[in-house]
């Protein structure tokens, strides 16, 4: 059954990788922003599926620090600048949300 | 010509680097490896990545902001990872049944 998964899963990635690199026929940046799409897939499984609290925590701070390499290339891909605006919020609001999620998993107050 | 090939490796090493800690964080067994394979990777990986922005795009306002965002993410993310793991530790979320020794749980002093 483990085997089984594990063949299922690299299947999945041999086929998104070769679909994207070698079928896709886009500009550079675009097979990018794929593959950032794809990991955003499997953070968005982890949030959903996560065994614990703490689970979901983690993958909802790393998704904010994802994000802010994504909108990177986005803006390189369309020249303007105010996509990194966006990255740089999006991160300092996810930061300050795991942390005050953390002090609330903890079992404190917030003025604590 | 070679800044733009030194900026493209950066940006593609920081996404290989991005796509493996999303893969650790799919695929081990426990809170605190996700948190170590998913924190490190990933905070390595942007910071390749808008490290090599800003060697694409130079001194205008989209390096200063890549350079900001370098500065930011190198303050903020040790920081997130501490106190996550602290907190998933002091709420007793199970360690992986392979776990050999836990040292945090034995000191009296920190608790």
């Amino acid at each position: 059954m483990k085997l089984v998964r594990w063949i299922l899963g690299l299947i999945i990635l041999m086929a998104f990788f070769i679909a994207n690199f070698f079928v896709y026929d886009g500009a550079i940046y675009a097979k990018l922003i794929n593959v950032y799409l794809f990991s955003c897939l499997f953070v968005l499984y982890r949030v959903l599926a996560g065994p614990s609290a703490a689970d979901r925590l983690v993958a909802v701070d790393i998704f904010g620090i994802l994000i802010i390499g994504m909108l990177s290339i986005i803006g390189l891909a369309y020249q303007n600048d105010f996509f990194m605006d966006i990255g740089l919020i999006w991160a300092l609001l996810s930061f300050v949300a795991s942390l005050a999620f953390a002090k609330i998993l903890e079992g404190r107050s917030l003025d604590d | 010509m070679i800044r733009e090939t030194i900026g493209l490796i950066l940006i593609f090493v920081g996404t290989a680097f991005d796509f493996l800690g999303v893969l650790g964080l799919v695929r081990l067994p426990d809170v605190y490896n996700r948190l170590q394979a998913a924190t490190k990777c990933v905070t390595f990986g942007s910071a390749g990545i808008l490290c090599g922005v800003f060697i694409l795009q130079g001194f205008n306002t989209f390096g200063f902001k890549a350079l900001l965002g370098i500065a930011f993410i190198f303050m903020a993310s040790p920081v997130a990872a501490h106190v996550i793991a602290r907190a998933a530790h002091r709420s007793k979320i199970a360690l992986a049944p392979g776990t050999k020794t836990d040292q945090y749980a034995e000191d009296k002093e920190l608790r």
